[in-house]
């Protein structure tokens, strides 16, 4: 056994040798059979989804990474996911997907809100930081967003009481916002963070968010080495946009978690770059970090000029929940080198290449 | 059951308050005011902790841009006052009531129960119900934002800050957003008479309605509603977290913004972040017949009280708003144009901006530059 991983360890550092600008100072041992191909159940999503996850398909395929895609077609027209696709992540664990377009005012309910309460995705994550090489207008960013995905003012519990009176449920209960806190100070503590700092209003509604912040607040005491601090909601988009180096994890209810984790993306380079997930108990959905633009507008689809880096740096995030994290460091350093090139840049980072182009430019840098 | 009752009482209330009230309330700025011979009085809350100085500064240059304001002040009380449930006097809203003007300094809430907050009062007493903020970048004032041009019309009285919560089991916590089209309809109606008064292009509501779709998806119908009143104005319907999203990324792309309590409370705040801060905010809250109450958002700076050092650029604009509302323009562009000067020049500038100056030499620069 002992000579096996020490051939392993031989190669590994053969190749490191090869490599010359790049000295890899991390090994990774797997497990036997650990390099068997995975499944992934892969949901192109509306508008830009199908042309970011062709990218994904593409650099996979170049990577010769052991995952294989298990696709499907839904759209957010429907009215709820279909159950194959379900079957499908259950079996799976894992999934990739694209944006699914919610119709405004209409009487279909988000199948992204849907997915995540049918498989209890609690916690969404985005992780917002400065690409070395993107300009923007704030230094010093790298704070993630860790958001109560089921509850809050999603609970989808409307009803109007009389004519011209509507009514809308914000539900927090004690159990979600306690796996949540403890979620991410779990996150916290495994990828040494610092801070962790809990978004509320409890000023205003005291009882809900008054909730949340006893939950976090509980949790916080068996994480001593971690600090923790609270932030109103008005006051952080005020600090996110004055002083985002401030921030470091982030916890929040629904929908403040929504607006942070946008503004957060907004900051450090636009939602086209942000990595995120959503992960539950048993299962995990990647896709783009933050909600915005997921979608897409028409214009961008009709011109193939959609960004990939999002959706690839959330695979890389996906390769590694996977236990494959080599890929995901090869895949990873390919994609911030090209970012930080700068030749090859699509329209919302301020150049003018299609998504294929940046594709191609990733598998060029992919060592 | 009780909740609906109050929905019901506050229906009826307002209704009654449209059929008898003098004033339509439809155009909430259509109260001719007297020329500018006559006199007028405004109610004057100079606040706590630094109000009272950046007040002093307010008097100071109103006088000096020969204002015709009688100011007429009221203090917080020590005590609370059993006909308001609240340190507020029935004195101080008898007199806004009356004048129908008002400009109110920071007040910092007494902490302890059985009295209801401050602003909560005033809010509740005035049936103040919408919050305007307009945001520029100040030329000479760097941020990381120079062409912010925009303006936040927040709903003031119901939505997610209702205050209807209540514990349904153990760990399981309840609470109520409500919108209403009456609410909506006033709230869309002031917006758009205000971007047509000030010649604004754009309006956007912002929403959360494709996952909040009974609530905002009202909201979202009123709004549109009175857009078709105002065809000369485009009407536009945000997400919100495209609309953080495209704030943060570009400001410039935003005219007036017209959204329910919560959106309102936040995307106003991030607005003032991006133009530097609460010290340099301009409100006004403007109630039903016509009232307006133009306040000072930042906090009472217990630190820096009595010391001269305050910056009173906040207070002064949203007496600007004031004076605007009041249709006195001339007076209210040559004071905003001494205070862009002032700050622009650079010269004398308060410690928050980066200066040395206090505000009395702060404070006559701008008279000086009037």
């Amino acid at each position: 056994m002992s000579r096996r991983s020490l051939t392993l360890l031989k190669n590994l550092t053969r190749n490191t040798n090869t490599s010359c600008n790049q000295t890899r100072s991390v090994t990774y041992m797997p497990r036997p059979g650990d390099g068997s191909p995975r499944a992934v159940t892969l949901i192109p999503g509306d508008g830009i989804g199908p042309l970011v996850t062709n990218a994904v398909e593409q650099v996979m395929e170049a990577m010769h990474a052991p995952i294989y895609f298990e696709k499907y077609d839904v759209h957010g027209e429907m009215s709820r996911v279909p159950a194959e696709v379900m079957e499908s992540i259950r079996k799976n664990k894992v999934c990739l997907k694209g944006g699914l377009k919610t119709p405004v005012g209409g009487g279909v309910s988000s199948l992204n809100v849907q997915l995540r309460k049918e498989l209890d995705l609690f916690a969404s994550l985005v992780n917002c930081f400065n690409l070395p090489g993107l300009p923007t207008r704030h230094e010093n960013v790298d704070i993630v967003v860790i958001r109560e995905n089921t509850e809050g003012e999603y609970a989808g519990l409307e009803h109007e009481v009389v004519p011209g009176v509507v009514e809308s449920l914000k539900v927090i209960t004690k159990f979600c916002s306690e796996r949540i806190a403890k979620y991410a100070f779990e996150y916290a503590y495994l990828n040494n963070r610092k801070k962790v700092t809990a978004v509320h209003k409890a000023n205003i509604m005291k009882l809900a968010d008054g909730l949340f912040l006893e939950s976090c607040r509980e949790v916080a005491k068996k994480y001593p080495g971690i600090t923790y601090n609270e932030i109103i909601v008005d006051n952080c988009c005020m600090q996110l946009v004055a002083k985002p180096e401030q921030f470091d994890v982030m916890v929040t209810p629904n929908l403040y978690g929504n607006l942070v984790a946008n503004t957060a993306a907004g900051i450090a380079g636009g939602t086209g770059v942000m990595p995120g997930g959503n992960v539950g108990a048993d299962h995990a959905v990647f896709e783009q970090g933050a909600s915005a633009g997921n979608v897409g507008k028409d214009k961008i689809v009709r011109e193939n000029k959609a960004n990939p880096v999002a959706l690839l740096l959330s695979s890389a995030m996906m390769l590694r929940h996977l236990q494959f994290p080599s890929f995901a460091d090869r895949l990873e350093t390919a994609v911030k080198r090209v970012i930080s090139e700068g030749k090859c840049r699509t329209k919302d980072l301020g150049g003018q290449s299609t998504t294929q182009q940046v594709v191609d430019a990733v598998i060029a840098n992919l060592e | 059951m009780t909740m609906a009752t109050t929905i019901a009482k506050r229906l009826i209330r307002n209704r009654s308050s449209q059929i008898l009230g003098t004033l339509n309330s439809t155009s909430p700025a259509s109260r001719t005011f007297c020329s500018s011979t006559t006199p007028i009085t405004a109610t004057m809350f100079p606040g706590d902790g630094i109000g009272p100085e950046i007040a002093e500064s307010v008097k100071q240059v109103f006088t000096t841009a020969g204002v015709p304001i009688n100011w007429e002040e009221h203090y917080v009380s020590t005590e609370i006052d059993p006909r308001t449930q609240s340190f507020l006097t029935w004195e101080s809203l008898e007199s806004v009531r009356r004048n129908k003007v008002g400009l109110k300094g920071p007040m910092a809430t007494p902490i302890g129960k059985g009295h209801r907050s401050l602003n909560l009062t005033l809010r509740k007493e005035l049936n103040l119900y919408a919050n305007v903020r307009p945001c520029y970048s100040l030329p000479g004032y760097k941020t990381r934002y120079d062409d912010v041009n925009l303006i936040t019309i927040r709903e003031n009285t119901e939505g997610e800050y209702s205050g209807l919560e209540h514990q349904v089991v153990r760990g399981v916590v309840e609470s109520l957003k409500i919108i209403t089209r009456q609410a909506s309809l006033r709230v869309a109606e002031y917006a758009f008479h205000y971007a047509k008064t000030h010649g604004r292009e754009r309006v956007s509501a912002i929403h959360k309605a494709n996952i909040m779709q009974k609530t905002d998806g009202l909201f979202l119908k009123c709004c549109r509603e009175v857009a078709e009143k105002y065809p000369e104005i485009t009407y536009e319907e945000v997400v919100i977290d495209n609309c953080c999203m495209m704030l943060v990324k570009n400001p410039a792309l935003f005219d007036v913004l017209v959204m329910p309590n919560l959106y309102g409370d936040i995307i106003s705040d991030l607005c003032a972040g991006l133009v530097g801060g609460l010290g340099l905010t301009p409100s006004c809250n403007i109630g039903e017949d016509g009232v307006a109450l133009a306040e000072a958002v930042h906090g009472s700076a217990p630190d820096i009280a009595g010391k001269n050092l305050a910056n009173p650029t906040a207070l002064l604009l949203s007496g600007v708003m004031m004076l605007r509302h009041l249709k006195l323009n001339e007076q209210a562009e040559q004071i905003h144009s001494a205070i862009i000067n002032t700050i622009a020049e650079g010269k004398y500038r308060t410690a928050d901006l980066g200066g040395t100056s206090t505000t009395t030499e702060f404070t006559k620069a701008i008279c000086d530059h009037l």
